[in-house]
């Protein structure tokens, strides 16, 4: 916290884990089990499919169950495997230069697919590609075809080049949607598309954005009651992924709202592994993937300095529902294109900027922050001159980490904090003149 | 006019980072509009149909010092974008009225937003192709993006694109499309005659010249090859694959050939090979473009592959059509599609028995030695074994 501002990073404390976190914790713990339990019996059918632009309402339709790759990696880079399975993906072939997300998946699959709950997967029945604002998604799934040679369905979703979703782009998914991602899930799972049971599941999603939109927009009070980017990843988790769609997503953000709300009326600040943040020094808006193979210790470096994170691009990845957007049951595969089109990377560079730009005069941010992943063309190309831009525009500083989702390689400790400091340096500086 | 000639101009188009003869053709008469583009692929029969001159750019090449643009890109970032940008804040392209950006990847996704956010005087369009190959859904959304994209042109010469215009543009391009394969089917006949070297300036060239003037300069040094006799080397005959975006400096290609290997095919530029087969000249023009994509386009890394039978069966039937002992793979440093796509196609050419080889470059990489003594031993290894 603020008070222990130099103290030596110590992660053997217990983290402290909040309600809302343990009912996740369990959602995620059933998904593993039902995949572990489809790779024993044979009774689900599995699909692949991934976070950005995901179409969960539509897969859970076809009672079958999602596997979600990127999660899968963040969880082993949390649990310190992915710098293995990175190297045994390099050792089987894949270049040192590419996406470290595709690596730590192929490396996993290579050592017998045994995902983060220590339990193997079931292979794909289905890969359901959707490869909403990033290219490597597609050659992700080629890979992961070339491996297990099943069936594959693809949907194509537009870049929104021009800063705008066009009817034509909009004709295009949902076209898409009816003419071949619904007969591949048709065929692969035995059960007729049903409308109405994804109107159900749309109308549930359209509850739980609601309330995410509540707890990210909280960071607007002062001080914020929750971190947006390490913090944020949680309360990102269940929408994301698997359980957008179902009564516990919404029961999750339910709690979760509860919990923030608690906090808001004490004044406090966000929840660390480490407690309740103490004081809050500095507000930032953080562009950027996470880290997630020294995530505690990166987190650490932040509310050791009081700083919070109050808006975050990362967690608009898999949705973007801050600018209005909610899935609509009255237009079940338009929303759902809208949905694909509308996330965070498949925006253009200009959009992107003029989020974060409003980001820092929204949430009242000291400055901005961009974690750029050596790895991750689709967010890191072009974050040097978003940066100069914003900076321009605002008046407030930026500052730039480099570090890697899942390539423990990459993360340098000292490097990243050595940055982080004169960047809060240069924020005291700032404000001083002021 | 003999082969080295035309070689010399075409070398001489090739260095030139000003595109002098893009600027010539455009100061010649008034109201005439350049519309540049990044590789992979785009219409560039719209272009020319709206009046005006496509201009491939393909980054600064080896020759450009690269100073602002390092600011824009971190160093694990490919080198063509920093020095493209590099190219429009030196002013080299202040006569182009337009830029292009092609579905190839992130990075050239994301240069057209700081296209956006630095070149605002210009028409940016990103030029979306579908990854779906059903003429009804991937097809009906290129014509859409197609039209769109005509409108932006008929933005910049108020003047309308006819469906005649069209046609007689993809007549021009037919014929180019028809050289071009010409060319390389002859290489691949007597490669020795045919430097992949003089084949890829020649390519190049007709990345900055108007078309009508490339099929002369096409036809010319067609009929000009059975002028000279080269001496015919022990030469092994490979396929070199992996480099349709950031280009190899020439060095480098020269480099292959002389370390003992005939290039006998390559996808150093596709823009103008992308469609493998003619597109039909009469009808509805954006119909026909689109059919043709749909049923005709080159298969890359930048594409999706729907189906797994079919993957690397391009790059299986290019060994076999040309005769070729091996594939070489050279990609440009973090180029992601072709790093990706690289351990899927050698499978499939271990599958087939075709030996491969593996190297990265960027385009201002000055070290040939290793590249050479590495496609050396591959050349001989294949001699000594086969
Ligand atoms: S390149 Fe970036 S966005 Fe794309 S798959 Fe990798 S980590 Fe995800
Ligand atoms: S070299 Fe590769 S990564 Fe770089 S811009 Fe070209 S296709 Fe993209």
């Amino acid at each position: 916290m603020t008070t222990e501002k130099k103290a030596p990073v110590d992660l053997s404390k217990d983290v402290q884990k909040d309600a809302s976190q343990l009912l996740q914790k369990e959602m995620i713990r059933g998904n593993y089990e039902r995949l572990a339990q489809a790779e024993e019996n044979h009774k689900e059918k599995v699909v692949y499919t991934f976070v950005p632009g995901n179409l969960n309402e539509l897969v859970m339709c076809f009672d079958v169950v999602g596997n979600y790759p990127e999660i899968n990696a963040l969880q082993s880079a949390m649990q310190k495997k992915t710098g293995a399975y990175v190297m045994e993906a390099e050792r089987a072939g894949q270049d040192e230069d590419v996406c470290t997300y595709v690596k730590a998946d192929l490396g996993m699959m290579r050592k017998g697919n045994i995902g983060p709950a220590g339990k193997k997967l079931a292979d794909p029945d289905l890969l359901l590609l959707s490869y909403t604002g990033c290219f490597t998604f597609m050659k992700w799934f080629e890979l992961l075809r070339h491996e297990y040679k099943c069936d594959t369905t693809m949907l194509h979703v537009p870049y929104q080049g021009d800063g705008e979703i066009t009817q034509s782009m909009r004709d295009y998914v949902v076209k898409q949607l009816k003419e071949e991602v619904i007969p591949a899930l048709e065929r692969t799972s035995g059960v007729k598309f049903d409308i109405d049971r994804l109107r159900e599941h749309l109308r549930e999603s359209a509850k739980a954005e609601d309330k995410l939109v509540q707890v990210l927009e909280s960071a607007k009070l002062k001080p914020s009651p929750i971190d947006s980017y390490f913090g944020g990843l949680y309360y990102v988790g269940p929408t994301f992924s698997a359980f957008r769609g179902t009564p516990e997503c919404t029961a999750y953000y339910d709690a979760l709202w509860d919990e923030v709300n608690e906090r808001i009326q004490k004044g406090q600040g966000p929840v660390t592994p480490e407690g309740v943040m103490t004081e809050e020094k500095y507000r930032l808006v953080v562009e950027g993937p996470l880290n997630y193979t020294h995530m505690r210790e990166f987190w650490k470096m932040f509310y050791d300095e009081g700083a919070v994170v109050v808006a975050s691009s990362y967690t608009k990845v898999g949705g973007n529902y801050e600018q209005g957007f909610r899935h609509d049951p009255d237009n079940p595969l338009e929303s759902l294109a809208d949905y694909c089109l509308g996330c965070y990377t498949n925006l253009n560079l200009p959009s992107r900027t003029k989020m974060l730009e409003n980001y820092l005069n929204d949430y009242e941010a000291d400055g901005l922050l961009i974690n750029s992943i050596k790895s991750c063309n689709s967010f890191s190309a072009g974050q040097l001159l978003m940066m100069n831009e914003i900076e321009k525009r605002t008046g407030k500083p930026a500052a730039f980490v480099e570090t890697d989702l899942v390539d423990p390689r990459y993360f340098s400790p000292s490097n990243v904090k050595n940055r982080l400091e004169s960047y809060f340096q240069m924020v005291d500086q700032k404000r001083s003149a002021a | 006019m003999g082969t080295q000639e035309i070689i010399e101009r075409c070398e001489a188009i090739h260095e030139d980072l000003n595109f002098t003869a893009a600027r010539d053709w455009k100061a010649a008469e008034p109201g005439r509009h350049v519309i540049g583009h990044l590789p992979i692929y785009v219409p560039r029969e719209l272009i020319h149909a709206a009046g005006m001159l496509p201009l491939g750019i393909y980054g600064g090449g080896d020759q450009m010092e690269v100073i602002q643009g390092d600011a824009f890109y971190q160093s694990y970032i490919c080198r063509i974008p920093r020095s493209t940008i590099e190219l429009a804040l030196t002013g080299r392209l202040d006569f182009v009225e337009g830029m292009l950006f092609p579905s190839i990847c992130d990075v050239i996704r994301n240069l057209s937003g700081v296209w956006k956010l630095t070149q605002k005087d210009t028409y940016v369009r990103y030029m979306d192709v579908p990854q779906n190959y059903d003429k009804e859904i991937g097809g009906r959304f290129y014509i859409r993006e197609m039209q769109e994209l005509l409108e932006g042109l008929e933005g910049i010469s108020g003047r309308k694109v006819t469906n005649e215009d069209l046609l007689a543009s993809i007549k021009l391009f037919n014929v180019n499309r028809r050289l071009i394969n010409q060319l390389y089917a002859m290489r691949i006949e007597q490669p020795w005659n045919i430097p992949v070297t003089e084949v890829y300036l020649l390519m190049r060239a007709g990345q900055v010249l108007p078309v009508e003037e490339h099929n002369v300069m096409m036809t010319d040094y067609i009929a000009a090859i059975g002028d000279v006799e080269r001496p015919q080397k022990d030469n092994t005959k490979v396929v070199m694959n992996g480099m349709f975006c950031e280009q190899p400096p020439l060095n480098l290609i020269r480099s292959i050939e002389l370390s003992g290997c005939y290039v006998v095919d390559d996808d150093f530029i596709l823009v103008n090979r992308w469609l493998r087969e003619d597109v039909k000249e009469e009808g509805d023009a954006l119909k026909n473009l689109s059919d043709c994509f749909i049923d005709h386009s080159t298969r890359t890394s930048a594409t999706y592959e729907p189906s797994e039978e079919l993957k690397g069966a391009q790059l299986v039937e290019a060994v076999r059509k040309s005769g070729a002992e091996g594939v070489i793979f050279a990609a440009p440093s973090f180029c992601d599609p072709a790093l990706l796509e690289r351990p899927m196609l050698q499978d499939v050419l271990d599958a087939n028995n075709i030996p491969n080889i593996a190297f990265k470059y960027a385009e201002n990489t000055g070290q040939m030695q290793p590249i050479r003594e590495q496609a050396g031993t591959f050349a001989d290894s294949i001699k000594l074994w086969s």
